[in-house]
């Protein structure tokens, strides 16, 4: 019966879904339940499916009487009875038949589905309110049952509340029975008094309420048992509190004392130490003792059992560099281009605590007649100090520009800074390293008096150590202001001439009224720390070195002092003191005369002598001591002790060895000597003639045994007195032209330069290699074993010459007797002896002519027997 | 009695003499088992000083050797230092303290 309503009529794109009918043999219940959308939410939807026939029975046909304007259909009741009536179960209506039943209106509204939502093509609305809800705002009903899930977001239109009649909803009676009514009437009393009384004066009186009966009636309060509660439970709020509880004690302090023990060892007076001295235990201990003593003493004297062999075979620990690399390596060259013409390297001096500066002194090239023509004269142009560093090779630091010639000189002091002394000083200064464009030019400070200083060139010039200073006598006494303010200059009018740059206070009143009356402007850059020696300075000392009768004197070339510094230990700390307190100032000369106040304290056992090398090439060892001539009475300086001529050309090197204190190496014309002070005999050692001139040298700053000479071929010689004495041991060449200048020094255990000078102005800058400038390990004391043998060869020599002049003495004398002998001899006895020689010589001619075959022995013998 | 203190007095300085006369040797010093010197070529201060360094040094040597071998005993004490070397014979009742350049 169901196949029927399967036929679907499909328009468009629909989404099928074939749903067969519920078969009507179900209980009508059942399918009434289970076929409105409740589940859906809509009760009143029933799902139809109306077939075709029924469409055109109750003209909802699909597309003509139902379309998508107008989707719903109004059919009456009574139709749907009477489909009802024709048709029975078939009827499409058959499942919700009872719906329609109980349906209250006439007309039902029944709805195409198109897109079967509710699963069917049709469907019904079973209640009146639906039908309403659906024809009137139908669109509205569905969007919201479209849109049930989203959030409204309409504007929320304040509507003003409206006032509607109050609604009785039953509450009137719980409020009457809570009102409280008045049960009964109230009843009122009017009390008044008589109206005669009103206003009358009355008077009021206090009456004890007790004391009068019925006066007042009360009603006491009492405690009424019905009333009284017995409180059972009570609400009590705890809190658990920490107990707390102070307490305090005072404890013993005890403080810090100090407390000293004066203590003092036991020791025995001199009666116990006799007494014990006397025992007999004593003696005893001493006899058993003794002897292991003995031999314990005696082993430390047989052998040492702690020297360590495989140690003292070694010779070296390590080496740095090249050992067999022996030669000097050219490091750096410096030359100015714009103040070096025609000049030459005079002197060269490194900083000691600025690593890789150098002064160098510079002066005009001139040969030895030009400057013997120009000595008198001032020449034009200025001789200068330039200063190098490592850092610029072609541009110098700073110039300094002095208005003497030649032979500068520049040393540097402990106190640091640099200094150019000759006859004029400069303050200290500080390098800028900046400063490397522009040449500085600064003036010096102070210039000797003319008068009174040296007359000819200044050869060498020296500072005085500061430990030490010197009087007008030539006595030594301690340094007072510990800083060095003595200078010993030599020149060529054979004076050497001690100097002191601190003001004198015996100067002349003339000299004073002098210097008054000339005005001399100083230029501002020139600082006012030696004003009192500008032009007025005169020498402390001076010391003619005469050669005895004639009137040629010995000039002076180079001074070696003896370089003691003789403190004792006292007095080097007072010395430090000073000289902390001094480093406070920030220029110790600036107050020179401080130190004058002091009393002098004379030091004894100075050795005031010195060692002086001329321009003959003698060297002098004389002393610098002025004595009082008993006939003028006025200071003359002391006889040179020794005098020696050694070398053919001018000594222009007389230095002490940094090693040993004693030992002097002179250089000068063509060879090289050594002087051990003290030995008057003459040179430990003196070389042969070189076949170049030498004309600069240096005892190396590190090794006994070396020195270093240059040669006027621009070539270097490197002397080693432990490898070879007769020649040197190494030669290198350095540059074309003569050497004027050698001055090594060290930086660093591993760095050691030596500046090498030239005569065209050129300054060397080579480092020397780890062979040369590092001595090994006895090289000290080998030297001094050098040294002690060449003293005992020089005695040997002395010995031997005495016991030669012995020899030649005796010898002499026989001589002498021999000859008086054989006048003497008689003449027969000279006959006889004639002819026993003649006899002799008969038979040697026999025997050498029988020899020779020309005589027959038997001939012989009968000529004789003839 | 005299005479025999006496001579025996110049036993004592006779040894004395011929130890001192041994070559580099520096100081001799006799000192008793308390640390106190009783004879020294030194300065008392200094041979205080040395006696009572001397005394603690010997004191800890001859308790070494008696511990480690109680049948043991100190004869000879050398200390060997840079400068000088220190030499000291012990005894029951005295020290004998010898200092000596060493042959360096």
């Amino acid at each position: 019966m169901a196949p029927k309503s399967q036929k679907q009529k499909s328009s468009g794109d629909r989404k099928n879904s074939k749903r067969s009918k519920p078969k009507p043999i179900l209980p009508e219940s059942e399918e009434a339940e289970t076929l409105n959308m409740e589940s859906m939410g809509h009760p009143e939807i029933y799902p139809l499916v109306l077939t075709t026939q029924t469409q055109e029975i109750f003209n909802c046909r699909i597309d003509e009487d139902v379309t998508d304007e107008q989707p719903y259909k109004l059919i009456k009741k009574e139709d749907i009875f009477a489909d009802f009536q024709n048709r029975a179960a078939v009827s499409d209506f058959y499942p919700v038949r009872k719906v329609i039943q109980e349906y209250p209106g006439d007309e039902l509204l029944v709805v195409y589905d198109k897109d079967f939502r509710y699963g069917l093509n049709f469907y019904l609305i079973g209640t009146e309110e639906g039908k309403e809800n659906y024809l009137n705002p139908p669109e509205i009903a569905e969007e919201q049952e479209d849109y049930k899930e989203h959030i409204i977001e309409d504007l929320y239109v304040y509507r003003p509340p409206v006032s509607k009649p109050w609604v009785s909803l039953g509450s009137e009676k719980e409020i009457e029975e809570e009102s409280v009514k008045e049960s009964t009437k109230q009843i009122t009393y009017m009390i008044s008094r008589k109206r005669s009384k009103f206003g009358a004066p009355i008077k009021f009186s206090d009456q004890n309420a007790s004391s009068v009966k019925d006066a007042y009636i009360e009603c006491t309060a009492y405690p009424d048992r019905n009333f009284t509660l017995k409180q059972l439970e009570k609400d009590v709020g705890m809190q658990v509190v920490p107990k707390v509880k102070d307490t305090s004690t005072q404890t013993r302090w005890t403080y810090p004392k100090n407390a000293t023990t004066q203590y003092y060892p036991r020791e025995f007076s001199e009666e116990e130490k006799e007494i014990f001295g006397q025992s007999k235990t004593l003696s005893d201990f001493l006899n058993n003792v003794s002897v292991s003593v003995e031999i314990a003493l005696q082993q430390n004297e047989i052998m040492n059992t702690f020297v360590d062999d495989w140690k003292c075979l070694a010779e070296e620990e390590s080496t740095f560099g090249d050992k067999t690399d022996t030669h000097l390596k050219e490091y750096q060259s410096f030359t100015d281009l714009h103040n070096l013409k025609e000049k030459m390297v005079t002197s060269v001096s490194w900083h000691p605590t600025i690593y890789g500066l150098i002064a160098v002194s510079v002066a005009v090239r001139l040969s030895l007649e030009e400057r013997v023509h120009f000595s008198g004269k001032l020449l034009l142009q200025p001789s200068l100090i330039l200063f190098w560093s490592f850092s610029d090779p072609i541009h110098p630091q700073i110039v300094m520009w002095d208005i003497t010639a030649h032979a500068d000189r520049i040393e540097n002091i402990k106190t640091g800074g640099s200094r150019s002394k000759k006859a004029t000083l400069k303050p200290m200064f500080l390098l800028e390293p900046d400063s490397n464009k522009e040449a500085t030019y600064i003036r010096h400070c102070a210039v000797s008096s003319i008068e009174n200083g040296h007359k000819k060139v200044i050869t060498d010039i020296h500072w005085l150590p500061d430990t030490f200073e010197i009087n007008r006598m030539g006595s030594v006494f301690e340094n007072r202001s510990g800083i060095c303010c003595q200078l010993v200059t030599c020149s060529a009018d054979c004076t050497i001439c001690f100097w002191d740059i601190r003001p004198q206070k015996a100067l002349t009143p003339q000299s004073v009224e002098k210097k008054k009356e000339e005005n001399i402007e100083i230029p501002f850059d020139v600082p006012s720390t030696f004003l009192h020696l500008d032009l007025s300075w005169k020498p402390l000392i001076k010391i003619r070195l005469s050669k005895g009768e004639t009137s040629l004197d010995h000039c002076p070339t180079k001074l070696s002092l003896n370089e003691d510094s003789l403190c004792k230990s006292q007095d080097k700390v007072l010395l430090a003191q000073s000289k902390t307190v001094k480093a406070g100032e920030m220029n110790p000369y600036y107050n020179l005369e401080g130190g004058l106040a002091n009393h002098l304290k004379p030091i004894e056992d100075f050795c005031t002598k010195f060692f002086v090398g001329t321009e003959e090439g003698g060297v002098i060892y004389t002393d610098w001591k002025m004595e009082r001539d008993s006939e003028t009475g006025r200071l003359m300086a002391k006889k040179p002790v020794n005098l020696y001529t050694v070398h053919d050309g001018a000594v222009h090197t007389v230095q002490r060895s940094p090693f040993y204190k004693d030992i002097v190496l002179t250089i000068g014309g063509w060879n090289v000597a050594i002087w051990k002070e003290g030995i008057s005999t003459g040179p430990l050692l003196q070389s042969s003639c070189a076949p170049k001139k030498y004309t600069a040298g240096h005892w190396s700053l590190t090794r006994p045994g070396v020195f270093y000479i240059g040669r006027e071929d621009g070539y270097i010689d490197i002397w080693d007195l432990l490898e070879k004495t007769h020649e040197p041991a190494q030669s290198q060449n350095i540059c074309i032209t003569m050497i004027t200048y050698i001055k090594p020094w060290t930086f660093s255990a591993k760095q050691q330069f030596i500046a090498i000078a030239d005569y065209y102005g050129t300054l060397h800058i080579l480092e020397i290699p780890w062979t040369l400038s590092h001595p090994s390990t006895n090289e000290v004391s080998s030297m001094n074993y050098y040294f002690e043998r060449e003293v005992k060869h020089l005695e040997y020599i002395e010995q031997r010459k005495k016991i030669r002049d012995q020899e030649k003495k005796e010898m002499e004398l026989e001589l002498e007797k021999k000859k008086t002998k054989t006048y003497q001899k008689s003449k027969e006895q000279l006959e006889a002896e004639l002819k026993m020689d003649y006899e002799s010589y008969l038979e040697l001619e026999e025997t050498t002519l029988i020899n020779l075959g020309f005589l027959k022995v038997a001939e012989k013998m009968s000529f004789m027997d003839l | 009695m005299e005479l025999l203190d006496r001579l025996e007095m110049a036993e004592v300085e006779e040894t004395l003499k011929r130890l001192q006369s041994q070559k580099r040797v520096q100081v001799i010093m006799v000192v008793n088992t308390e640390g106190i010197p009783i004879k020294s070529t030194m300065d008392n201060p200094t041979t205080t000083q040395y006696a009572n360094l001397m005394h603690n040094f010997i004191l800890k040597a001859w308790s070494t050797v008696r511990e480690i071998d109680p049948q043991n005993d100190l004869t000879f004490l050398q200390i060997r230092s840079k400068k000088n070397e220190i030499m000291i014979a012990p005894d029951k009742n005295y020290f004998l303290i010898v200092i000596q350049d060493p042959t360096e």
